[in-house]
């Protein structure tokens, strides 16, 4: 196995992009990628795509050929592959065309993340993204994902104590991060007084507790490392790249309050890079709902489990913090365009690592996390990103 | 969900038919082809039989619902829980006959017999469990919905868990 790097990143604004097809921003967010790679379609090998639910969402199914085609590469029959894990898809996506450069099979791959949302009623929409749940048994009886999240809330703040502020919290972060970042769906602030006053979807989770249904498209360009300094003067090394799943529905879980798909990619993740949680200076984390992202936090290994609503209230997170989560504005602010989320982290880990990050920059960051979550955790895919000097 | 979705896994739905696998005793629900506690999970394969939940049990989490589910527009806010079981399993299920904000956690509930949703005006009806609460003398308050299960029309077959 041979050193990965991230050669170049591409992607479009999130949001509801009523005027732009999924073929569109699929290929915006791809093509560049490919010129902040310095390469050109010719040296390519393959086509990863994650997506999550494009045949309920836009009739279409084979989209990993069809973006090649839009690309202008059908002729090149390069090999195009596509990849689901519910809302970890992106991540999933990234994790192969990882282990097919790593493997020395491939040497340069695009690996895209592109879900359209909005082609569809929300209604529809949040039904056909339900099915990241087990909709057999829990689906069925009424449940819905911000209700499986909000059980999962409800026993958190009943065995450690936390609070709907500290919930709330972390939607405030996520805004005030994503104020900063041209390409996030939401630019407002919030303030603790609207999110936890926000009507309530599932109680105690609010509508500002849970990130919008958004469009969107992102794209890496991977490369062996030993080619990388050919294509860039800041290569962003792949320093682990770990999966890990678990039961489909929450009720199976060991424990309710425990992510026990991230505390095992977390682990592996670590392990590979011979590094540990503390050494992480900005983190992409599943912020879908303000539970989740606090979940992950102790899952992660951040903070000790039951400790990440006061840990999270005590600036251990935010700007000048320890490791700063969601500098891009998260799921909540920038957006959750499912399959596109787990490559934008890492999108936005690149920006940082290599110092672009602008108004949002964390000064001196060379070691970054990304943790996409499909469901209510039966997937979750870890990477570790580092500056390479 | 199509008809025959629902209809084949009724038997589960119904009965609270779930499996225990014979190899070291844990009990599932909805039945499980394959035993995740035995070390060597292989040694269960064709030891799970079939195991009927009694349909008492504890919430563990809840919350309530004000963005529903499709097909549950006309029953918001509604109550949705974990409960647990005394045979070990947890189910996910509506807690009813209680105002939605009076459910807490360690309410005793009991499953009951109930209409889940409608598949349109002309689709099919779903039927399944939900839970209701039990008193402080472990009486079934409510004189709506059956306590009994529904007699099993065959038998539930392991081999179809989960799929």
């Amino acid at each position: 196995m041979r050193d990965v790097a991230v050669l170049g990143v591409g992607q479009t604004k999130f949001g509801e992009l009523w005027d732009r097809s999924f073929r569109e921003i699929g290929i915006e967010a791809g093509l560049q990628a490919l010129v902040d790679a310095k390469l050109s379609s010719h040296d390519l090998d393959g086509l990863f795509l994650g997506n999550m639910a494009s045949g309920a969402l836009i009739d279409q199914e084979q989209i990993a050929p069809l973006i090649l085609d839009v690309a202008g590469l059908a002729r090149s029959h390069l090999p195009a592959v596509r990849v689901e894990g519910g809302g970890a898809s992106g991540a999933l996506a990234l994790h192969q065309g990882y282990l097919a450069v790593a493997s020395g099979l491939y040497d340069f791959v695009v690996v895209g993340g592109a879900e359209k949302l909005t082609d569809v009623p929300d209604a529809t929409a949040a039904e056909i993204t339900s099915s990241a749940a087990d909709t057999e048994w829990e689906v069925v009886f009424g449940a819905t994902l911000p209700a499986l999240w909000a059980l999962v809330a409800r026993r958190h703040m009943h065995d450690y104590g936390t609070t709907r502020e500290d919930l709330a919290r972390v939607a405030v972060h996520a805004h005030e991060m994503g104020s900063k970042n041209p390409l996030a769906h939401y630019r407002n602030k919030l303030s603790l007084a609207q999110v936890v006053g926000a009507g309530p979807v599932a109680e105690p989770l609010g509508v500002l507790d849970c990130a919008p249904l958004s469009d969107g498209a992102a794209a890496v360009v991977l490369g062996p490392m030993e080619l990388a300094r050919q294509h860039t003067d800041t290569p962003i090394r792949i320093a682990a790249s770990q999966v890990a799943c678990d039961t489909m529905a929450v009720q199976h879980r060991q424990e309710i309050t425990r992510l026990d798909s991230t505390v095992v990619a977390a682990h592996r993740a670590f392990e590979q890079a011979r590094r540990a949680p503390a050494d992480v200076q900005v983190a992409e984390i599943h912020d879908a709902y303000t539970i989740s992202a606090l979940v992950s936090l102790e899952d992660l290994g951040f903070v000790e489990k039951g400790r990440a609503g006061p840990e999270f209230a005590s600036g251990r997170f935010g700007p000048g913090g320890k490791t700063v989560v969601n500098t891009s504005g998260g799921l909540k602010a920038q957006g959750r365009p499912f399959g596109a989320v787990g490559v934008a982290q890492v999108v936005e880990l690149v920006r940082q690592l290599r110092g672009e990050a602008k108004d949002r920059q964390v000064s001196g960051a060379t070691l970054g996390l990304a943790q996409d979550v499909g469901g209510t955790g039966a997937t979750t895919v870890v990477h570790l990103l580092e500056r390479a000097n | 969900m199509s008809v025959a979705r629902f209809w084949r896994e009724t038997p589960r739905r119904y009965n609270l038919g779930g499996s225990k696998c014979t190899a070291c005793g844990t009990v599932y629900f909805p039945p499980r082809a394959v035993c995740p506690e035995c070390t060597h999970h292989r040694q269960s394969i064709e030891k799970m039989i079939p195991f009927q939940l009694s349909g008492e049990g504890e919430v563990i989490s809840y919350t309530v619902v004000h963005d529903a589910a499709e097909g549950f527009e006309m029953q918001v806010p509604y109550a949705l829980g974990l409960v647990r079981t005394p045979e070990g399993p947890i189910l996910t299920g509506q807690i009813v006959d209680i105002e939605p904000g009076s459910v807490t956690i360690g309410l005793k509930v009991r499953a009951t017999f109930r209409k889940l949703r409608e598949e349109g005006a002309s689709g099919v009806i779903h039927y399944g469990y939900k839970f209701t609460p039990l008193d402080e003398s472990g009486i079934f308050p409510s004189a709506r919905g059956s306590v009994v299960p529904v007699p099993a029309r065959d038998s539930p077959t392991p081999d179809r868990a989960s799929a």
